[in-house]
């Protein structure tokens, strides 16, 4: 038997330094046609404060190993210890419609206990955040796309969690909001000083956000390979040191790619 | 494992700088920002009004045409001022408010209970999956058998009393209610379960904070169903149920123009009852509904 094991990190010596401990973990679904091998052997960390991207094409399993990471599933093997419940940030908003943008902040303080006198204010300070003061009574559809992705982002940080896993969160939106939002999520990466792990299918977007971006091959989803990224923040979409590797990048997941059409 | 050791170019427009980021991001958010506005004027609300009240009006004027060019004979076909009069004379009496009111208290507090009832099952019917296929089938094949099926065995079992009356609007309303929970429930994107859960909520937190609140729209049109379900088994059951202990609701004062041969009787008190369903409806449920619909952009204006 495999072990499968989520557990959680707690002051254990050696690991006090790491958000996220993924080892050895994969990941198969039944399928009609059988079991389905969807993410095989992972072995990735994120220490404290770390930006890190998964990049990779349709069918890597990223969204899955995001899942996993979550605890909202459980790996077919291997473990995954994170520090605390990670937070996570879809790629729809997935704001309750039913709330205010101040009350979606206030009921995750809530789950998480937050006493009721602090809820409000706290909700404040992130909406203050995400530059989003005075939005507090505002209805989710009177909001656009980014400012929604914004009340979202308030949202996972009310979790005060030390790990933001973020699926494709910038995926539905526009190209000059997503620029914007790109240099938000920077500042408050800064501010916070919160561990990301973002998944994305855009190789720009990875290198232009991360200090680590980590290539995963589909079917099943592998780490094929990771780049350190050293290039000072800030950083734009445009600079050119982001261009010339986002096309090494881009070369190495194309001749993933490339592999499945041969067999 | 690779690596790259590029230094950063000298940029020629510089980064942008924290106060311009925020500039600009206050300028995006003008630019996107839906406008909403709530109904413009009261005008709208004419538009609104004037319609069915033409269509009642020539109701009433081919009514006064069929009554003069004698279609039929008088006692089958009364004219509107006979029905009139007859509201009159109720009021006079003071007892046209004694007739809605027992009629419409029981209704309510039938549904009151039907709600009480209803909505618990119908959150374990659509949450526990073997409490589902054991009587998901049946709570929604009850919705097709009509209430007033069940006025015979209600008075054997209870008698001709009021607990009787409750008996048959519950088993009208609740399966509704519940059932329209279910759809409701059923309806829920996936996407906001999986954001409760990352959020932390689970168990009765989950159904309160999340499951219900999500559910609502179909949560509402099921109670808005089921007030016209517990209208019409009530209805029935007073129709077929007399005693003087029952007191005189409108269906008990529907019977009585039968038994009088008083077509205007039978005609006041079929309008009453049309007039008390759609007033209900009006002023309670669909208010409800298009406050939970507004509240989430669902509401197109028009």
């Amino acid at each position: 038997m495999a072990t499968t094991l989520v557990k959680t990190i707690g002051g254990e010596a050696g690991t006090r330094d790491v958000a996220a401990r993924i080892e050895h973990v994969s990941k198969s679904f039944a399928t009609p046609a059988g079991q389905q091998l969807v993410l095989d052997d992972i072995t990735l960390d994120v220490a404290r404060g770390e930006f890190v991207t998964l990049l990779g094409a349709s069918g890597c399993g990223k969204s899955t190993l995001l899942n996993l990471a979550a605890g909202l599933d459980r790996p077919t093997a291997g473990t995954i210890a994170t520090d605390g419940r990670p937070a996570l940030m879809f790629q729809e908003h997935a704001l309750f419609p039913w709330l205010t943008a101040g009350k979606n902040i206030e009921l995750a303080l809530r789950l998480r206990g937050v006493p009721k006198a602090e809820r409000r204010p706290r909700a404040e300070e992130l909406l203050t955040l995400v530059r989003l003061q005075g939005a507090h009574g505002k209805r989710v559809h009177e909001l656009s796309g980014g400012m929604r992705q914004r009340v979202a982002l308030a949202r996972a940080l009310a979790q005060d969690s030390q790990l933001l896993l973020m699926d494709e969160p910038f995926a539905a939106l526009d190209a000059i909001t997503r620029d914007v939002l790109h240099d938000e999520l920077m500042r408050i990466w800064r501010e916070t000083g919160v561990s990301v792990l973002f998944v994305t299918h855009n190789v720009r977007e990875a290198v232009r956000l991360a200090q680590r971006v980590v290539l995963l091959s589909s079917r099943p989803g592998r780490v094929a390979r990771e780049w350190n990224v050293d290039i000072d923040q800030p950083r734009r979409i445009e600079d050119a040191a982001v261009a010339e590797l986002s096309v090494e990048i881009t070369e190495q997941l194309r001749g993933e790619i490339r592999r499945h059409g041969q067999h | 494992m690779g690596s790259t050791d590029t230094t950063t170019p000298a940029k020629t427009g510089g980064p942008a700088d924290a106060h311009d980021l925020a500039g600009l991001e206050a300028g995006l958010d003008a630019l996107d920002t839906v406008q909403t506005r709530r109904t413009p004027l009261r005008e709208t609300l004419v538009q609104k009004v004037l319609p069915p009240v033409t269509a009642v009006v020539l109701v009433l004027v081919v009514w006064q045409i069929l009554v003069w060019a004698k279609v039929t004979d008088d006692y089958k076909l009364p004219a509107p001022s006979a029905v009139w009069d007859e509201v009159e004379a109720a009021w006079r009496q003071g007892i046209l408010l004694d007739y809605i009111w027992t009629s419409v208290e029981r209704g309510l507090f039938g549904f009151l209970m039907a709600l009480a009832i209803g909505t618990p099952l119908g959150l374990i019917v659509a949450r526990i999956r073997f409490v589902r296929a054991a009587i998901g089938p049946i709570l929604s094949g009850l919705q097709s058998l009509p209430s007033v099926a069940w006025v015979p065995p209600a008075v054997i079992w209870l008698g001709l009393n009021d607990s009787m009356m409750y008996a048959v609007i519950l088993l009208g309303a609740v399966p509704s209610i519940a059932n329209g929970l279910v759809a409701g429930v059923d309806q829920i994107p996936p996407l906001f379960l999986r954001a409760g859960r990352t959020l932390g909520a689970q168990g009765l937190r989950s159904a309160w904070h999340i499951v219900m609140p999500a559910a609502l729209p179909g949560y509402v049109a099921g109670l808005k169903q089921g007030w016209a379900f517990s209208w019409r088994s009530l209805m029935a059951a007073e129709i077929i149920a007399q005693s003087p202990d029952l007191g005189i609701g409108l269906g008990q004062l529907l019977e009585a123009g039968r038994t009088n041969s008083s077509m205007s009787q039978v005609f006041l008190a079929i309008l009453l009852i049309l007039i008390v369903g759609i007033a209900i409806d009006l002023l309670i449920f669909s208010p409800l509904e298009r406050w939970v619909l507004r509240s989430r952009g669902l509401l197109v204006k028009s």
